[in-house]
């Protein structure tokens, strides 16, 4: 009995396609709906807000980001073309920059996600209300009052956030029974950050399933060249058709959370 | 590992490693098109509108322009089989649908005393 997987390089006739592409382009489909319903949330609550922020996430990084996905894009393509050109080193470079290029988003996307957890706005007593970075005991992310309650910190430093007027503010010494709300910009802390973290955090772990996916073809995976040429030419196709829609899913990202 | 493997011809003539030599010049300039379709955003939102309006659609149109390149040219979709936009055409259908719903959803919301 043969027990080969049928149709995984030749086409098969019913559709002309082999079956992975159906699959992925199927999954696709579901990813469109599920980002969708994401886009659509965002829509719906930024509407029905009355003050929707501006200006809170760092633009050149996050353009940076945006060029760095759109680099990963190109090398995924140029990985497949390389292989139907039987340009096998060739294709494990670009590949390898593919790799690089998931990791360097990742990193600067955690290093945004930590820069709003540790950037704070706080409410005193007298109803002042001020934004800028604590630090209390050495922490300086996720702080709160009943934290600060906890550690038993009476005063703890607050470098509000530069105004129009000042340039660089003085460092304030704060005193914890004066403050009405310590928070920082986490999911918590506003609708806009709610959707922002929601959005970017399931693009994020998109985006590591497919560098996991990546890493895989191009380590252990790779065996398949020897054996299967035109079956691993197809996995790097299926894979990239996966990445080009998470770069895709960017594309609208990028400006709606950061621009607009 | 050898670099003698045979190509896949899965796509006859358009997979050929000649088609697949002229279409890497397209995949560059694609590449090149987006990344300078990601300054024209960002320095759209510098030149600061006075539209809101204005400049979500200025903004919203060159993310579809651009995702419109990647799906054409990156996914190949400007050379693919019948069943696969077939399957796109019950995607759209039912993405615009959501959409719609939004948009009427919108109409819902309370008009606030002094808005």
């Amino acid at each position: 009995m043969d027990t080969a997987i049928p149709y995984t390089v030749e086409p098969r006739r019913e559709t002309g396609l082999y079956n992975a592409k159906v699959g992925i382009w199927l999954f696709l489909a579901s990813e469109v709906m599920l980002f969708g319903a994401l886009f659509s949330s965002y829509v719906l609550l930024r509407v029905g807000n009355d003050a929707w922020p501006h200006g809170l996430l760092n633009i050149p990084i996050g353009t940076f980001n945006t060029a760095v996905l759109i680099t990963s894009s190109i090398t995924v393509v140029m990985a497949w073309a390389s292989l139907k050109m039987s340009q096998f080193h060739q294709a494990r470079l670009y590949l390898a920059a593919t790799v690089l290029c998931s990791l360097m988003f990742l990193g600067i996307k955690s290093y945004e996600y930590r820069a709003k957890f540790i950037h704070y706005e706080v409410r005193l007593t007298d109803g002042k209300v001020m934004t800028g970075h604590a630090e209390a005991n050495g922490h300086t992310a996720f702080l709160t009052l009943a934290k600060l309650q906890k550690m038993k910190v009476d005063k703890f430093e607050f470098h509000p956030d530069a105004t129009h007027d000042a340039a660089h503010s003085e460092p304030l010494l704060l005193e914890t029974s004066k403050i009405e709300q310590l928070e920082c910009y986490g999911p918590w802390h506003h609708t806009y950050f709610a959707i922002y973290f929601t959005l970017t955090g399931l693009h994020g772990l998109h985006v590591c399933g497919g560098m996991f996916v990546f890493l895989y073809l191009l380590v252990p995976g790779v065996k398949m060249w020897q054996t299967d040429p035109r079956r691993y030419t197809n996995r790097i196709e299926i894979a990239g058709l996966f990445w080009h829609f998470v770069d895709l899913v960017w594309i609208f990202l990028f400006p709606v959370l950061y621009l607009l | 590992m050898s670099e003698s493997h045979p190509p896949s011809t899965d796509h006859a003539g358009h997979d050929s490693p000649e088609a697949i030599k002229q279409h890497v010049k397209v995949y560059l300039l694609i590449g090149a098109a987006l990344l300078l379709g990601t300054g024209l955003t960002v320095g759209a939102y510098y030149v600061h509108i006075a539209s809101v309006p204005v400049t979500i659609a200025v903004a919203l149109c060159i993310a579809t322009v651009k995702a419109s390149l990647v799906a054409a040219y990156f996914m190949h979709l400007i050379s693919e089989k019948k069943m696969i936009y077939v399957l796109l055409c019950f995607t759209a259908f039912f993405f615009l649908g959501l959409m719609g719903l939004t948009v009427w959803a919108m109409q819902d919301y309370p008009v606030l005393p002094g808005k």
